[in-house]
């Protein structure tokens, strides 16, 4: 029978099938933890006098409390410092690998995992953390879980999961300059809205999507949750191969031919049908930011702010309205026009190297504006060293924009990386929700390149807004 | 777990979509390493404004909350159960939630009960003209009922019959353990191991 990618990984790893109502068990192949999300579960776990089956499909790493600058003191804030130490202490019972903070592997999961050749085609990944969807830029089928999840992968290494329905998410065409694949994704999400891939799995397909690196699926797959979709998937090819081969946990010598083998059968069948079907025309495709509180709410960057009165659906409007006010935004502004006070170029989505190249890029020989400061916070440590090998730390700083160390940054407010209430920011990270980035500030998600020219314009701009 | 079969408590009628997990409970309360407590976190940021309606009598004692579509949306974070079940509320009515959220409540025993949007209006209707409104949500015959609205409600037959149970999903999974080794024995050899430690 014909079967989608989604479908195939689905079925190579049912333990179990369920009968009647009851869910599949699901074998999990890779477990990845981090601070936040894990203390109650291995709480749980000795509570109830179980071992942890297999701390040799775990590895855990620092990210979400971790400063970025001062790495080498303690950190400051108590019951940041509680949390990591836990984790700390945790990880040394269980047996569990641990990249703490100051290890060259250190760094946000998601970019450490697949960085380390952890992630591969094929695989189930999960992570009590919802965008640990970026792996599916692999051809994995990779999802969040929440703790109680977490703590039933550390007993079992399994979990019981209904079937996902399947949704294509085709973008046929070619990318014009200055569009990434940040834009790609925005306006998935403006299009099918932040619930339209609510029980679907997504599979990014298409001649924009084949054409795009590595590092720009991962930014794709990585907002699969901003649009509902718990996971989100892109075939693996010779791109992917050629990205995971050499690296510390790839396969090699005549395994690595096994596996290739194997990862070449890892695409959807021609007559393989999906429950649903969106298609984007990449050509027509447009620097995109977000304008309100949820990622849906994104428009092209020449476009104005819209009025909530033109806006049919009520609960749209009043979702309209409610934003506008929390971003004092008035509609009819151009976006060109928001002034922010401070750019965050960093996160899962867009911290790794193509990130900070691309905006060093377009930030090179030219000044952050006056009144703005630039946070620039590698994805993860390795990411950071080979930032500063290729020189792209001289580049920001000569900007005047700050370099920092690895983590989930500003991205959330778990860590001193915070707006002040009522700052605005032009971000690369994934989510503007109310207080995401600390309390009362206000966020505008962009791509690396829509960041690098809003830090030196000062309002929301692109790259060719620098030329004029 | 706690086994749920029906709850009858004051209806909270809250009127917005997509409220994502970091409304919830900020970021900031994530940090706690115990399992308990997350009520003060809960709207954090809503409940700092004094006409939110969880400020508000007799809604402040609420334990069905009923909200608007794609409640749940956004970070994986558990800790947002926690917050409605430390608070006290035992069900949420929706009529779309995320996935993830969705999962979380059934480990936890709160009730996500998928109710049409029509009948959504209706109960914010009556919860607004009738505050205090006792609201019974029947998790054997699937209906939300408050006054003379009967609404029935969505919930997969799994995630009722363990909620009726009370049943741990750990417990339950550890009996197909000879599966699982089975499979285990079966994987392919070139799938990556992580670099364990020795535990102690």
């Amino acid at each position: 029978m014909s079967r989608t990618l989604a479908e195939k990984v689905w079925e190579a790893h049912v333990v179990r099938h369920g009968s009647g109502a009851e869910p599949d068990l699901l074998y999990i192949d890779l477990h990845l933890l981090h601070e936040v999300t894990s203390p109650q579960a291995f709480d749980g776990l000795r509570l109830a006098n179980r071992k942890l089956r297999r701390p040799d499909l775990t590895i855990a790493t620092e990210d979400h409390n971790v400063p970025t600058v001062d790495i080498d003191k303690p950190i400051a804030d108590p019951v940041s410092r509680l949390q990591v130490e836990t984790l700390r202490r945790n990880c040394a019972e269980f047996g569990v690998r641990l990249h703490p903070m100051g290890d060259l592997e250190q760094g946000i999961v998601h970019v450490v995992g697949p960085q380390l050749g952890l992630t591969q085609p094929g695989m189930t990944v999960v992570c009590g953390d919802s965008h640990t969807s970026t792996h599916g830029a692999f051809g994995a089928l990779a999802f969040g879980i929440g703790t109680s999840e977490v703590e039933h992968v550390m007993a079992t290494q399994t979990l019981p999961l209904r079937p996902f329905k399947t949704m294509a998410i085709n973008v046929d065409g070619a990318l014009r300059p200055g569009v990434t694949a940040k834009d790609i994704i925005l306006a998935v999400i403006a299009k099918i809205g932040t619930g339209g891939g609510q029980g679907y799995v997504l599979e990014y397909r298409g001649a924009a999507i084949e054409n795009l690196s590595m590092e720009a699926r991962m930014t794709v797959c990585n907002m699969s949750i901003e649009a509902g979709a718990r996971a989100g998937m892109i075939a693996p090819d010779d791109t992917t191969f050629d990205y995971i081969k050499g690296r510390p946990h790839a396969p090699s010598g005549a395994d690595w031919d096994a596996a290739v083998a194997y990862w070449r059968t890892l695409k959807t069948d021609d007559d393989a049908k999906f429950d649903a079907e969106v298609h984007i025309d990449a050509d027509t495709l447009t620097p995109f930011v977000t304008w309100g509180t949820n990622p849906g709410q994104g428009l092209p960057l020449g476009a104005n702010i819209p009025d909530p009165e033109q806006i049919a659906d009520e609960n749209e409007r009043v979702a309209a309205e409610k934003a506008l006010a929390y971003m004092g935004l008035e509609p009819g502004t151009p976006l060109r026009d928001i002034h922010v006070d401070t750019v965050f170029l960093g996160s899962c989505t867009n911290g790794r190297i193509e990130d900070l190249r691309a905006a060093a890029d377009v930030i090179k020989g030219k000044h952050v504006a006056s009144g703005v400061r630039m946070l620039v916070v590698p994805g993860s440590m390795r990411v950071r060293k080979q930032a500063e090998e290729e020189g792209l730390d001289k580049v920001f700083l000569d900007a005047g924009a700050e370099w920092r160390q690895a983590g989930c940054s500003m991205c959330l407010g778990m860590n001193p990386d915070q707006l002040a209430p009522g700052e605005r920011s032009a971000s690369t990270s994934n989510r503007n929700f109310e207080g995401r980035q600390g309390k009362g500030g206000r966020t505008h998600l962009v791509s690396p390149l829509v960041a690098a020219a809003t830090a030196v314009r000062g309002t929301l701009s692109a790259p060719a807004d620098l030329e004029n | 777990m706690e086994a749920f079969t029906t709850h009858t408590g004051v209806g909270v009628p809250l009127r917005r979509s997509n409220v994502d997990t970091d409304q919830i409970i900020p970021a900031v309360y994530l940090k706690r390493v115990t399992r308990s407590g997350f009520e003060d976190g809960l709207f954090a940021a809503w409940r700092s404004d004094e006409h939110f309606i969880l400020n508000q009598e007799p809604f402040k004692t609420g334990s069905v909350l009923v909200a608007g579509p794609d409640f749940g949306t956004g970070s994986s974070r558990e800790h947002a159960v926690w917050a409605l079940k430390d608070y006290g509320f035992r069900v949420v009515v929706s009529s779309r939630f995320a996935d993830i959220f969705r999962g979380n409540s059934a480990k936890q025993g709160l009730v996500a009960a998928q109710c049409s949007q029509s009948d959504v209006e209706l109960l914010w209707k009556l919860l607004e003209s009738e505050p205090g409104t006792p609201v019974t949500v029947d998790l054997t015959d699937k209906t939300v009922r408050a006054k003379d609205l009967v609404a029935p409600f969505e919930i997969d037959d799994y995630t009722r019959w363990r909620l009726l149970e009370g049943l741990d999903d750990i417990a339950l999974t550890l009996r197909h353990e000879a599966e699982i080794s089975g499979f285990e024995g079966n994987r392919q050899t070139w799938l990556p191991t992580t670099d364990p430690l020795q535990a102690v």
